[in-house]
């Protein structure tokens, strides 16, 4: 069990003796308790993957999307307490569309990133609120190539060539050590993708799960979109057969 | 009586009557200005530059309120710097000319300012942007502004062409200002130019008394006495 606060967890503008503000590390336990989101760079474009936990049989599957689209070249997926994944997904909107208004060019996601990490650190400093609960991996093409950025509840952010957050981030990011991402192709990272989220859910054992994927390359002319339906299942299929090879 | 008189100078203001130009070619661009500026027939300075850093390879030529575009320049010189902060680069030329589009159109009713926009990118290569008074934003191969270009649009439709290199642009923008600065009595002065490439901005400067000369006006009256029938302007003692 991890240290408890004793008193100096109590909001996000008190430091502990050791210098640590721990409301933000508990936002932090937020994300790694829920369901996974994982990022690719590749060589020519970038996929996002999110382990979507399905809570009801009730839930109309395909819907309740996870991964959101900023402009039409940026996609944002979060793993955490969903709703401030939301409130950063609209944030981020603004900043983006405030981008383009004023140098009327679409905003990099070095750009982009730096403002919502400001966003996000903005809310560990006062009492009055609390830290956002979740993660935020941005994948985009701009005019600097592929990128992908994380945004942790601390506010702090960097660029990846591979990112993982929530509970299974620890497989997952072993798994992606083992790629040689700058060398693979969009396609290709959409099966390793797949694969990849299928392995940490197992892993997890949790309830049922709804896998979405989606990528930003060549095959989207730079528009951040959802995996085709023929590519996903075959993604989803070959996921599912690495599995049984895998045990 | 609130509306602002265009057509009379504020008290004191100076105006930058002129004659400026940006052409662009394989490479870079050439911006060139004249050196005149004016307080109604006083010429204030007679060596202005007229041509603006506002980043490394972007550069503006300034036509109109001296006042009101050496204001926009300092504005769009500072956000070119911190957009160069916060994204790490070099901002493009399409950047640059947007911030002098808002600033230009959304405040149309209290300036005074043509604005030419002209540098080097990566993205883009070459290019130049014309921002006349109302504040719109036009790219074009070349461009000619202030008081002067009125009288050489001619001259430049019938010789641009495209495909020429660095020397023949710079002789291009050399002869138009020439001839404008000899017909506006608002240009003159000296011609200051500045060639950005990717490699650097190189400043040229031709003095007075080194412009191009076109008709001076000499051939037709010759020395009195040579040419009987033709009456010579003034009568003077032989």
């Amino acid at each position: 069990m991890t240290s408890i606060g004793t008193g100096y967890d109590l909001s996000a503008s008190t430091y502990s003796p050791d210098g640590r503000i721990f409301q933000i590390e508990y936002a932090s336990k937020a994300v790694d308790n829920s369901g996974t989101a994982i990022g690719l760079r590749v060589k020519d474009g970038v996929v996002l993957a999110v382990e979507k936990l399905v809570h009801s049989k009730l839930l109309v599957p395909g819907a309740n999307r996870r991964i959101q689209t900023i402009d039409k070249h940026i996609g944002l997926a979060s793993s955490g307490l969903l709703a401030d994944g939301r409130q950063i997904a609209n944030k981020a909107r603004d900043e983006a569309a405030n981008y383009r208004d004023n140098y009327r060019e679409p905003a990099t996601l070095k750009a982009l990133s730096d403002r919502l990490g400001l966003y996000v650190q903005a809310y560990t400093l006062y009492s009055s609120v609390r830290p956002f609960g979740c993660s935020t991996i941005l994948g985009c093409i701009d005019k600097n190539g592929p990128s992908i950025y994380v945004i942790e509840p601390s506010g702090v952010f960097h660029g990846y060539h591979g990112a993982a957050v929530g509970k299974g981030r620890q497989l997952a990011k072993t798994e992606l050590e083992k790629l040689k991402l700058s060398e693979l192709t969009t396609r290709e990272a959409v099966f390793e993708a797949a694969r990849i989220i299928h392995l940490v859910h197992d892993d997890a054992k949790e309830k049922e799960f709804e896998l979405e994927m989606t990528w930003i390359g060549d095959e989207t002319k730079g528009r951040h979109l959802p995996v085709p339906q023929d590519l996903f299942e075959e993604a989803d299929r070959k996921a599912k057969e690495a599995l049984e090879n895998f045990e | 009586m609130n509306t602002i008189d265009m057509d009379r100078l504020k008290t004191g203001e100076v105006n930058l009557g002129t004659s400026i130009m940006a052409v662009q070619f394989d490479g870079g661009v050439v911006v060139g200005a004249d050196s005149r500026t004016t307080t109604g027939s006083y010429i204030a300075n007679r060596v202005t530059d007229k041509l603006t850093y506002v980043h490394d390879r972007i550069y503006c030529c300034r036509s109109g309120s001296a006042a009101d575009t050496q204001a926009i320049a300092d504005v769009v010189h500072m956000a070119l710097q911190q957009f160069a902060q916060a994204n790490g680069g070099h901002p493009s030329v399409h950047v640059a000319a947007t911030l002098f589009e808002s600033i230009c159109y959304s405040n149309k009713d209290a300036l005074s300012a043509g604005i030419i926009v002209a540098g080097w990118d990566k993205e883009s290569g070459a290019s130049v942007y014309n921002i006349p008074l109302g504040g719109g934003l036009f790219r074009q191969p070349w461009a000619i502004g202030g008081s002067g270009s009125t009288y050489v649009y001619g001259y430049c439709d019938a010789t641009y062409k495209e495909g020429w290199g660095r020397d023949e642009t710079v002789q291009f923008v050399k002869n138009t200002l020439s001839l404008a600065m000899a017909r506006d009595g608002s240009s003159g002065g000296v011609i200051r130019m500045a060639v950005i490439t990717e490699d650097g901005v190189e400043r040229l400067f031709v003095p007075g008394n080194e412009l191009p000369t076109f008709w001076e006006g000499l051939e037709v009256l010759g020395k009195p006495g040579k040419q009987p029938g033709v009456v010579p302007m003034a009568v003077e003692p032989l």
